[in-house]
């Protein structure tokens, strides 16, 4: 058995021989995308299992690539966060993953295959990899990694989905070119790109204004890629028009591995200390997200096409994360709220996406007008959609409720009250856009009947994926009210320097 | 005032053309129609980063007078007043130009997809006919 401080580039080195693997392995069966692409997400998922074990028992891993020490070699840290992001990220991944397989046979042509998933695998390697490096610079490689295979599995679907991948594309780069000229700043007066020896290097340099530069720089960067409220202008058409599968993969895994990136940034190479003195954008974060959480609800209301719906509800739930964020230095909660909602939010969103990509597979249905009777037709699909838009609205004791109640109790603890209105608001507002949905899936009845669509269930492929979600919803729920893996939170806070209120 | 311009605008002019750069090429991408050359645009904008980064390792005083060679260890070791260029945003770079030349490539590809759906790439156009579609539908 290999020394578990090789799993961290395994989980990388892996699957990026696998999307060769799948390109080769193309010539031979074009079916073989599928099978190879799965068994390699399922191993970095175990992988995952064992280094979040590895990290809570025994600590911090660093692999230190070709053997160069850091800060001149490239450094791969996992420490309580990145495990906790990587399983996320892989986690969705492999849902992902079971649910391309029958979507992507409708919607991709069948000799397209192979590349269809080289560039899924090669996605997930570039998500696994932003999430285990430790290393400015090769942060930025694979973040463009995942964001080029990103462009381009969007575009798969073709028509519409053309657009929004050119916009992404453009923003996406833009926000990527940002971040470069802030390592480039930050380069310049430090002279490494190692993230641990950039933060033992930049107190010094904090009054500098190429530091303070690079900070701005990053931020924007990496909020493009976040779609943070008055960023997010590539998100909905990008959510809205991509394959089923990458809808529920770009959603979910994607956009957490983007945070991660930001948060990582934020508290990890600037400190905390940085942004109290220098940069004071929490306040201004606070507010963007509450606008965020208003305005992406109230979008969500005026849609009519449920993906596209889900698309501007992701815009709110970004809001509730960076509220989280916003929050985390004025509370004994820290980014506890925060880092909780990455995980809820992608198990709630994801089963909403794979819900209403099965919708628009059976019975090509994207418009909620004709969900007519739906609830009866594909019962599962629809319980499944049923138990994530309940959590999401927040019934106790679902994650949505969990996220609620510590961000709640986080703002009524920094005495800002002004923000548990706008939660509450906001809740309300989510509870009109669902419930909308929930009366046309399971109580409207058309007169006469015929008029209703006749469908059957989805295949199991794309229902148990979902339900697997929608389950996770209420018993993650449970597990965060028990305080299970609050200990993990306070280990995160604690090395950020979080968790204690700073006056 | 000219010890001052020559401080901080000829001496460091390499710095001023990659803003200069910069800004052309961001505003191609913000304000162009036109979808190639948005994409026009970000080349200029991702080489004007190029410039930034090579201009970093740069240990001259400017004009040529007294310059940084090749970071190489020779023979006869180091001599008075050997200075050398840092080789690492070089390097650095030449990973930028491969990420930088990939999107160009994707983005191409899918400005060709683009104009064979809708026979044009103009944004205006495209958007125009979108907003058809969705009437018709």
């Amino acid at each position: 058995m290999l020394p578990i401080e090789q799993f961290p580039v395994l989980v990388v080195a892996i699957s990026l021989l696998s999307a060769i693997t799948i390109l080769l392995a193309g010539g031979i069966s074009k079916k073989s995308g599928f099978f190879i692409s799965l068994a390699t997400i399922t191993f970095q998922f175990i992988l995952s299992l064992f280094i979040l074990r590895h990290v809570l028992t025994v600590g911090t891993i660093h692999y230190w690539l070709g053997g160069w020490r850091p800060p001149w070699g490239i450094e791969y840290v996992v420490d309580v966060l990145n495990a906790y992001v990587l399983i996320i990220v892989l986690f969705l991944s492999l849902l992902a993953a079971i649910y391309s397989k029958r979507s992507v046979e409708q919607e991709i042509e069948a000799r397209k295959l192979p590349t269809f998933y080289t560039l899924f695998q090669l996605l997930v390697t570039g998500l696994a990899g932003v999430v285990v490096t430790g290393d400015m610079f090769n942060l930025y490689v694979f973040l463009e990694i995942a964001s080029l295979a990103g462009y381009a599995l969007i575009a798969a679907a073709g028509g519409r989905a053309l657009r929004a991948s050119y916009n992404y594309l453009i923003l996406g780069a833009l926000g990527i070119c940002f971040y470069l000229l802030a390592i480039g700043f930050l380069y310049s007066v430090t002279g490494t790109l190692n993230m641990a020896d950039l933060r033992v290097l930049l107190p010094a340099l904090y009054a500098n204004k190429a530091v303070q530069t690079a900070f701005v720089f990053a931020f924007i960067g990496l909020g493009i890629k976040c779609a943070i409220f008055p960023l997010h202008t590539w998100q909905p058409d990008a959510y809205t028009y991509a394959p089923s599968a990458i809808s529920v993969i770009i959603s979910t895994a994607m956009a957490k591995a983007s945070i991660y990136a930001l948060i990582r940034v934020i508290f990890s190479v600037f400190t905390v200390d940085f942004i109290i003195l220098f940069a004071p954008i929490f306040k201004i974060i606070c507010w963007m997200a509450a606008i965020a959480m208003i305005f992406g609800s109230i979008l969500a209301i005026a849609q009519f096409d449920l993906k596209r719906m889900l698309a501007y509800s992701s815009i709110a739930n970004v809001g509730y994360i960076m509220l989280g964020v916003g929050l985390s230095t004025s509370t004994t909660f820290g980014l506890t709220p925060a880092l909780m909602h990455l995980l809820n939010h992608a198990l709630m969103k994801g089963c909403l996406f794979m819900a209403a990509c099965a919708f628009i597979y059976k019975a090509g249905l994207w418009d909620i007008r004709g969900f007519v009777g739906l609830g009866r037709k594909m019962p599962y699909t629809c319980f499944a959609f049923l138990l994530a838009a309940l959590s999401m609205i927040g019934l106790p004791p679902s994650v949505g409720f969990v996220t609620k109640l510590y961000l709640i109790l986080a703002a009524l603890e920094a005495g800002e009250y002004i923000f548990v209105a706008v939660i509450f608001f906001s809740t309300l507002l989510m509870i009109v856009y669902f419930w909308h949905v929930v009366e046309l899936m399971y109580i409207r009845v058309e007169e006469g009947g015929e008029k209703e669509i006749r469908v059957a269930e989805a295949p199991m492929s794309m229902v148990i994926p979902g339900l697997v979600l929608a389950v996770l919803c209420f018993i993650v729920g449970i597990i965060w009210l028990i305080g299970t893996p609050l200990p993990m939170m306070e280990a995160i806070n604690s090395g950020f320097g979080l968790g204690v209120v700073v006056p | 005032m000219i010890e001052w311009m020559v401080q901080h605008i000829f001496d460091k002019y390499n710095y001023w053309i990659s803003i200069v750069l910069m800004l052309i090429g961001f505003y191609a991408m913000i304000a162009k129609e036109n979808l190639l050359k948005k994409l026009i645009g970000l080349s200029i904008f991702q080489t004007a980063i190029f410039l930034f980064y090579v201009s970093l390792s740069d240990v001259g005083t400017g004009w040529g007078l007294r310059f940084g060679t090749a970071p190489i260890v020779w023979e006869h070791g180091i001599h008075e007043g050997y200075m050398y260029v840092n080789p690492l945003p070089h390097v650095l770079m030449l990973t930028g130009i491969v990420v930088a030349a990939a999107t160009l490539a994707v983005a191409l590809a899918l400005v060709v997809r683009l104009y064979e759906e809708y026979g044009t790439i103009e944004e205006e156009e495209i958007m125009e006919m979108e907003m058809d579609l969705e009437r018709g539908t």
